[in-house]
């Protein structure tokens, strides 16, 4: 017979579970980007690398709500999604280096991995760009019946575009299998939004009659439950939701943002750092309920350490494409 | 003897949409006012009727969105069919078809591809002024990553329009909205035509004229008017501007050593400037005259019909170029 106490262990050994896949997604994603800074100021990285650091919770939060087949769209500042979407450490850098062996056979780069086999349409270096996609994609969903859903990631610098606002209203007329996830890091590229989105943002989805709700980003098990809760509704068909997540971004805009006083001071950044840490944050209440002790993180990181840094080594030593790909893969 | 009919251009494009959607449960058709009222020019009239509200898709005056949805769609197992009902509108879709649906399959290293074709109206005379009489095709010839077909008949029209719908690719399809009204022949039975073959509309000896679209019927007017002063002049449709038959073009330049391209689109940097650029390339010294282009007047399309008709070529500016290329 099972006691209530041997049910509460077996629901806390859960969470723990739970929470310890989370916080071993979000350290890769951490040493990822610390090894892509580090690529790129010794010059072993070409053109453009948007860090995550800081925001890997609501990547996280986000796709562990998710199933494998159900589908996301990214951004410019988009290997977070990808790595918690399911990507491979060692693909990805390769991608990042331009090489043969990356996701799209170096063709993409930073900016534009994409993965059919994780349900990761692509990443998006046009702001906004993306919101078309995913909401075609959860057309699809809807008319062949998959049961997929699709998840679109943006800034709040995309609240700007026009096209996000056309394709929520078509998402909502049509009752789409579609979850608008604003990650709100307070900043479009230098500038804060305080600058650039009038009124309120939630009203924006509100507006188009979609469930509008606000999360703290820096707190992944409150992103995954509520991106859970999202999920199965969005399932079930009950349309469109948009996610406001209040998160920050850790470093510059790009690896050579480097002098940002002038749009964001240090004390700010510190604050964020030191006190809204997302893996902190979650480490520090682990350990608070006794479900994981500082040994179990330390053996994580220093796992997931030792596979990024096999990743990175597997890139640099991987071949370019040969010249003559260049013009392959233009026509399907 | 295999059965055919005579269709207009606008029943030829329904009927293909129509064989396509039953061939194939993915295609649908997505647009403003499509549905009911079967689109401003009624070339979708009676579609909903059996297809249905779900494939034949109205939607909100939002050219972006829509053309971003069928991307995405199109990514995840449907086949989109995106009515633009003019192809002025094409500003408001091109980031859509530009930097998402031309470069989809490239970026992701030839994983994800974009069945989907985007079709839309071209053409001026109709009196509708600067933002609804433009012929923008060219623009999307400029993209490596779509395709771009205009038809100049039912026949070319049907059977490039099932092409396109059963291509892997994006496909840009331009109609000319002053054509749907034409009558051709278009057999019964299914038939394709594939992309990059160009066709002789009217065999000729002296001069070449090159012409697409809206243009064939104007060349061939000129043509009718140029035997009647002993010159023969061969006609000859591309169909489809990218991929272009350059091998075709080449030869026919060979053969009557003179050319002239005709296309309602602008000229400068337009489709007749990369026509007349490969056959000056590849045909160069069998040429006994430069290649003559003739396009739209370089000025926004004007509402007075008087002037608007001014800024489009017709059969008698096409008729005296090539008198003079012929030297009568």
């Amino acid at each position: 017979m099972t006691t209530a106490v041997d049910r509460l262990k077996t629901q806390s050994e859960i969470e723990a579970q739970q929470s310890l896949h989370m916080y071993r997604r979000m350290v890769m994603i951490r040493l990822f980007e610390e090894q892509v800074n580090d690529l790129y100021t010794r010059a072993l990285m070409p053109g453009l690398a948007h860090l995550y650091i800081g925001e890997e919770a609501v990547a996280v939060g986000v796709c562990a709500a998710l199933e494998p087949a159900d589908y996301i769209t990214s951004t410019h500042r988009g290997h977070g999604h990808c790595l918690a979407k399911g990507a491979a450490l060692d693909r990805m850098f390769a991608e990042l280096l331009g090489k043969e062996a990356g996701y799209c056979k170096g063709k993409g780069g930073s900016m534009h991995i994409a993965d059919p086999d994780t349900g990761n349409l692509g990443a998006n270096a046009i702001v906004g760009g993306s919101a078309g996609i995913a909401t075609g994609a959860a057309l699809s969903a809807k008319r062949l019946k998959t049961g997929q859903v699709a998840v679109c990631f943006f800034g709040d610098g995309a609240l700007g575009q026009g096209l996000l606002y056309e394709v929520m209203n078509m998402a909502s007329l049509w009752k789409l299998p579609v979850i608008y996830v604003c990650e709100n890091n307070l900043y479009n590229e230098y500038t804060h939004n305080s600058e650039t989105a009038a009124g309120d943002m939630l009203t924006r989805a509100i507006a188009f009659g979609l469930p509008a709700l606000t999360v703290d980003g820096q707190d992944v098990r409150a992103v995954y439950q509520m991106a859970k809760g999202i999920v199965d509704r969005t399932r079930s068909g009950a349309g469109p939701t948009f996610l406001l997540c209040n998160t920050y971004r850790f470093m510059g805009h790009h690896v050579g943002d480097i002098n940002r006083e002038y749009y964001r001071s240090k004390q700010e950044e510190q604050m964020w750092k030191t006190e809204r840490d997302p893996i902190h944050l979650l480490t520090d209440w682990m350990i608070s309920q006794n479900l994981a002790d500082r040994a179990r993180f330390d053996q994580i990181q220093s796992e997931v350490k030792s596979e990024v840094e096999k990743a990175v080594q597997f890139a640099i030593a991987a071949p370019y494409p040969d010249r003559d790909k260049a013009d392959q893969d233009v026509y399907a | 003897m295999p059965e055919t009919r005579e269709l207009t251009m606008a029943e030829a494009v329904r009927e293909a949409m129509a064989e396509e959607m039953r061939r194939d449960p993915r295609v649908f058709i997505c647009g403003e006012d499509i549905a009911e009222a079967g689109t401003v020019f009624k070339v979708l009239t009676g579609l909903v009727e059996e297809f249905g509200t779900e494939r034949v898709l109205d939607t909100p005056i939002s050219e972006a969105g829509f053309t971003g949805i069928a991307v995405g769609a199109a990514m995840t197992g449907m086949r989109p069919i995106v009515d633009i009902m003019f192809g002025d509108f094409s500003t408001l879709v091109m980031d859509q078809m530009v930097n998402q649906a031309a470069k989809v399959h490239y970026m992701s290293g030839g994983k994800w591809k974009v069945p989907m074709v985007m079709r839309a109206t071209l053409g001026a005379t109709r009196r509708s002024a600067a933002q609804h009489s433009q012929s923008l095709h060219a623009w999307f010839c400029h993209i490596p990553g779509l395709k771009v077909a205009l038809p100049s008949t039912p026949y070319d029209a049907k059977g490039l329009l099932k092409s396109a719908i059963r291509d892997d690719n994006p496909v840009v399809f331009f109609e000319d909205k002053m054509m749907y009204k034409l009558k051709g022949s278009v057999p019964a039975e299914d038939y394709t035509i594939p992309f990059g073959v160009a066709d002789v509309k009217r065999a000729g000896t002296d001069i070449t004229i090159v012409a697409t679209s809206s243009m064939v019927q104007v060349a061939l007017g000129a043509a009718q008017m140029l035997e009647e002063h002993d010159v023969s002049a061969e006609v000859i449709d591309p169909r489809t501007v990218w991929p272009l038959d350059e091998k075709a073009l080449i030869a026919s330049a060979k053969k009557t050593s003179r050319v002239i391209v005709v296309d309602e689109g602008y000229g400068r940097y337009g489709v007749t400037a990369e026509i007349a650029s490969v056959i000056a390339e590849g045909a160069f010294f069998d040429l006994e005259a430069p290649v003559k282009r003739i396009g739209a007047m370089h000025v926004p399309i004007p509402f007075s019909p008087p002037l608007e008709d001014a800024t489009v070529p017709n059969e008698q500016t096409v008729f005296e170029a090539a008198k003079a290329l012929c030297g009568r």
